[in-house]
C-alpha cells in the first residue's frame, strides 16, 4: 500500500462526506485544508489511481429508489475460488465482494434497481457457479456509518 | 421505507456520476454538460436527492486496509428473537460498530441473526471489541462467530 503523508490523511478524512454542492467544490475543500485547489485535485487523482480511495461521488441508497440491496454468501471450494470470484464479480449487480474466513468464504452485496433483480442475479450466480447462494436480506437496520478515520 | 421514483434526468445524473465525480474545478458543470442541464440544476437535483435519502452522502470511500484498518471482522450473533431489536440498537450505538443489521438465519448452517461490522488495526483489537458486544448481549446470545475478511474481491458500489 502506498505511503500517505499528513495532507493525504487530511484529505481522506475530509472527503468521506459532505462534499460541497457549489460551483467550485474542490476549491472550497482545498480552502478548508489550506492547500491549493490544484494540489487537492492531483492528490485525489493519485489516491484514486492507487486505490487508497475506491470510489468518489454520490453514494446511493438503492431502497429509496425502489431497488434492493442484499448481502449474500457462497461456500466456495478452495480449488475453484478464483474462478468463482471472477464469475461473481463479472455481474454488474455485485457492488462489493469480500473473501472471509469461514465455510461461507465469499460474501458479496447485490444491489439492483428492482427487487426482482436480486432473484435474477441469484439464479444467474447459481447457474454460473453451480453453488447455492445464501441470501441474507436485512430485516432491520440498527446503524450504518461508513466513515473511518485514517489510522496509520 | 419511502420510495421515490427517479425521473429521467435524476437517473441520467446518477449514471453520469456513479463512476465518480470528475476531478476538474467545476465538476457539476462538466456533469451537466454531459446530460444537457446546467451545473446549477445538477447541484439542485443532488441536494434534493440528499434530502429525500436517495443519496446517502457525497464523498469518497477509502480502502480501509490502505488507511490502517487492516483487521475487518463481520461479527455475527445468535440472539433471542424477542430481544434482538432492543439489543441490536445498543450494539449499533457502540462507537466502534460501523454497520449493524438484523438478518434472517439460514438453519442449520447459519444460526446468526445479528450482524455487526467491527474494524481494527489487529485481530486482537477486533476480538476485544467483539468481547464488549458479547458482554452487552449477555445470556440473550446463544452463539457467535467473527468472520475476518482476507481480501477485497470487488468494491465498485451500486451500478444502475
Amino acid at each position: 500500500m502506498p505511503e500517505l503523508d499528513a495532507v493525504d490523511r487530511q484529505i481522506i478524512a475530509k472527503m468521506q462526506g459532505d462534499f460541497p454542492l457549489c460551483e467550485r467544490p474542490y476549491a472550497a475543500v482545498a480552502e478548508v485544508l489550506d492547500i491549493p485547489e490544484g494540489d487537492l485535485l492531483i492528490r485525489l487523482q493519485r489516491l484514486l489511481d492507487t486505490r487508497v480511495l475506491t470510489r468518489f461521488g454520490p453514494m446511493m441508497q438503492v431502497e429509496r429508489m425502489g431497488g434492493a440491496f442484499v448481502l449474500a454468501a457462497l461456500a466456495v471450494p478452495e480449488a475453484r475460488y478464483d474462478a468463482v470470484a471472477a464469475l461473481v464479480n463479472a455481474l454488474p449487480q455485485v457492488a462489493h465482494n469480500y473473501r472471509r474466513e469461514h465455510a461461507f468464504n465469499m460474501w458479496f452485496v447485490l444491489a439492483t434497481e428492482t427487487p426482482e433483480g436480486i432473484a435474477e442475479a441469484i439464479v444467474r450466480i447459481e447457474g454460473d457457479t453451480g453453488l447455492k447462494v445464501h441470501a441474507f436480506p436485512k430485516e432491520r437496520e440498527y446503524f450504518v456509518e461508513m466513515k473511518l478515520a485514517v489510522r496509520q | 421505507m419511502t420510495q421515490t421514483p427517479l425521473d429521467a434526468i435524476d437517473r441520467a445524473l446518477i449514471v453520469a456520476t456513479q463512476d465518480g465525480l470528475p476531478l476538474v474545478p467545476r465538476p457539476y458543470e462538466t456533469i451537466g454538460a454531459q446530460i444537457g442541464i446546467s451545473g446549477g440544476e445538477v447541484t439542485c437535483r443532488l441536494q434534493a436527492m440528499l434530502a429525500n435519502g436517495i443519496i446517502r452522502r457525497i464523498g469518497a470511500v477509502p480502502n480501509h486496509y490502505a488507511i490502517g484498518w487492516t483487521a475487518n471482522g463481520m461479527t455475527v450473533w445468535d440472539v433471542a428473537d424477542e430481544r434482538v431489536d432492543e439489543l441490536g440498537a445498543l450494539v449499533g450505538a457502540l462507537d466502534f460498530v460501523t454497520h449493524c443489521y438484523r438478518r434472517p438465519r439460514a438453519l442449520p448452517d447459519w444460526p446468526y441473526n445479528l450482524f455487526a461490522m467491527v474494524h481494527g488495526s489487529s485481530r486482537q483489537e477486533v476480538g476485544d471489541k467483539a468481547l464488549r458486544i458479547a458482554e452487552l448481549l449477555g445470556q440473550a446470545c446463544r452463539a457467535s462467530d467473527i468472520l475476518y475478511s482476507t481480501r477485497i474481491l470487488k468494491k465498485t458500489g451500486l451500478r444502475i
